[in-house]
């Protein structure tokens, strides 16, 4: 462990440093959480019962979905991806740790610091206003630790994207793609169970959906006893295996390294 | 083997990038770019080395495989024993870097703090860490801002807190890429004279990377210039002068114009109108001369300037004197 610790702890602090745009992030995501719940409620009312959900769970999902934005970075990126192209890398590179380990601490201490600036507030004006669910203790300790999973899902996809930027020149394409990636298939444009057939089956076993469709179904408690274990397994799978393909590809770029410049 | 070996052993090291160019609508054409071109040399422990070149040489280069940053393309390598590239890790315990461009602080938090986490990062017990802060802490200054964020702090007291972060964990060799690059005088004299006691006092090996002539001057026993890629000059800094001529000059503007003047062992580069370039061996005293200039001719206005470390370059690279009366305007 060492070091790592530390670093989160840093970056916990250095991510709530400057609370106040945090706070306007806040904001909006609370104010396109009310847009995005009309939109839920009414599709709920045509529908009842759609995907399993009634229109309190496809409420308290759509609060969910904006209050997990910033941990999970729905919209991708990361620090790292700009350091590699003004080759502040070099620095990363440098320090006597693994270079992923580093920045998945730094990404668990932003992912805290995020949770606590801009996730409470969509959650809680969210529960004030419409029929909500709150959970009981045993779904409180499982979201946690699906929620965790999902950061580091999230940062095994962020971390993949970023390193190919020591092999491209010009990352946007690839970050576009990622985006759409995100935000369709983590269920934060529509849940993931709405999705019919094959489409439905497909997406809820890409590692997307571990980022926020699964933590918001055990929070809603459509998980109990083994389905809940199997829920936490799979964003688990997902996270081992995508760690271990960033661990591989730290090593292809350390040894085709090409760092920008002096 | 030898006995002792080197800090650090360079033999035949090169480093080739891939450059890829647009040439036409959609094709690219690749190039290879020899940033190093095979440099040997050794750094004793101790020494206190000035690594100099023009922009582009391969001077960063350099640096990043010393740290292991990146692989040699050929070449073997060696720093504190270690392979750089291979024993990453392990060196970087042994050894301090500062890229003068980048910081390893954090911006957002105060200087303490990217200093106790990097007491973290190399582990450093805690009383070890006390006595080192505490001296790093008095030797630059560090105190009026230990307790500001990074990014409030002026390029001075940001170099000064990176050359702290880089030497927390008493390195035995300290790399340094550009380090008073854009500093203000008083931060630049602060750093030379505490890279001056690191070397002499602590014995600590420095390898120092700049474009300031006085950083050389007053730090570097022997300097090594790199061009192209390729060591142009390995050797003391008296050696560099009397190979390159770099001689002072003595700009005179007299009343009128007229002959080149003369003045034994002066040599006359260059006039234009009342203005003379005179070339000014070190050995010659320059008051003396100024003086006997005063008696025998009507003098407007005199400078004496030193050659800077640019021309002195440029002037070994094409292998003549022509700095001296070219480039930069030599207006007093
Ligand atoms: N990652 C890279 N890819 C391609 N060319 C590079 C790269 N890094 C440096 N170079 C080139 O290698 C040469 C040496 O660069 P560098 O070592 O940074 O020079 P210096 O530090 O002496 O100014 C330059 O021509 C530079 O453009
Ligand atoms: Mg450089």
């Amino acid at each position: 462990m060492g070091v790592y610790p530390w670093v989160a702890w840093f970056a916990f602090r250095r991510y709530t440093a400057y609370p106040l745009g945090s706070g306007a992030e806040a904001l909006t995501n609370t104010v396109f959480g009310f847009i995005r719940a009309s939109v839920l409620i009414a599709l709920w009312r045509a529908r009842p019962g759609l995907g399993g959900y009634d229109t309190a769970d496809a409420v308290t999902f759509c609060f969910l979905t904006q209050a997990l934005i910033g941990p999970v970075q729905v919209f991708g990126g990361m620090e790292l991806t700009e350091r590699i192209r003004n080759g502040d890398v070099a620095i990363d590179l440098y320090r006597p740790t693994a270079l992923q380990g580093w920045w998945l601490a730094d990404d668990l201490g932003r992912a805290a610091g995020s949770l606590l600036l801009r996730g409470v507030l969509p959650l809680v004006a969210g529960a004030l206003v419409f029929p909500f669910h709150w959970p009981g203790p045993a779904g409180a300790a499982a979201f946690t630790v699906a929620v965790t999973l999902g950061v580091l899902v999230s940062f095994g996809l962020r971390y993949l994207v970023t390193l190919c930027s020591f092999w491209l020149h010009d990352g946007r394409g690839m970050d576009a793609v990622a985006l759409v990636l995100s935000l369709f298939f983590s269920g934060m444009t529509v849940p993931l169970v709405v999705f019919p057939g094959l489409l439905g089956t497909v997406a809820r076993g890409l590692p997307w959906a571990a980022q926020i469709q699964v933590p918001a179904d055990v929070y809603l408690g459509k998980h109990t006893g083994t389905g809940l274990l199997g829920a936490l397994a799979f964003q688990a799978v997902w996270a081992m295996a995508l760690l271990a393909a960033g661990h591989v590809l730290t090593g292809m770029a350390r040894r085709k390294l090409v760092i920008h410049g002096g | 083997m030898r006995a002792e070996p080197g800090m650090i052993e360079a033999e035949d090291v090169a480093k080739s990038f891939t450059v890829r160019k647009r040439s036409g609508r959609l094709r690219r054409t690749r190039t290879t770019l020899d940033a190093v071109d095979g440099v040997s040399f050794t750094v004793r422990r101790g020494e206190f080395v000035g690594y100099l070149g023009p922009n582009g040489a391969g001077k960063s280069t350099t640096i990043k495989m010393l740290t292991g940053i990146l692989t040699p393309s050929s070449g073997s390598l060696r720093v504190c024993g270690l392979d750089p590239a291979r024993r990453r890790t392990e060196l970087a315990r042994r050894i301090g870097v500062v890229f003068g461009q980048r910081t390893t602080l954090w911006w957002d938090l105060p200087l303490r703090d990217s200093l106790t986490l990097i007491r973290r990062l190399y582990r450093v017990d805690a009383a070890a860490h006390r006595t080192r802060l505490a001296e790093l802490t008095a030797l630059l200054e560090l105190e009026p801002f230990l307790d500001t964020p990074v990014r409030q702090l002026s390029l001075g007291q940001r170099m000064r807190g990176d050359l702290a972060a880089a030497l927390l964990h008493g390195p035995e060799l300290l790399v340094l890429d550009e380090p008073t690059i854009g500093l203000d005088v008083v931060s630049k004299a602060t750093v030379r004279g505490f890279l001056e006691r690191l070397n002499t006092e602590r014995g600590t090996t420095i390898l120092l990377t700049t474009h300031d002539l006085g950083d050389i001057e007053r730090l570097c026993r022997r300097v090594m210039i790199i061009d192209h890629g390729r060591l142009a000059f390995d050797g003391g800094l008296d050696r560099l002068r009397a190979t390159v001529g770099a001689d002072r000059m003595l700009v005179v503007e007299l009343a009128r114009p007229g002959p080149p003047v003369v003045l034994d062992g002066i040599e006359v580069l260059r006039t234009e109108g009342p203005r003379q370039w005179l070339r000014l061996p070190n050995a010659v005293n320059a008051a003396a001369v100024v003086s006997a200039l005063a008696e025998r001719h009507e003098v407007r206005d005199i400078s004496l300037r030193e050659a800077d470390i640019e021309e002195v370059l440029a002037g070994l690279y094409r292998g003549d004197h022509a700095y001296w009366c070219s480039g930069r305007p030599v207006a007093p």
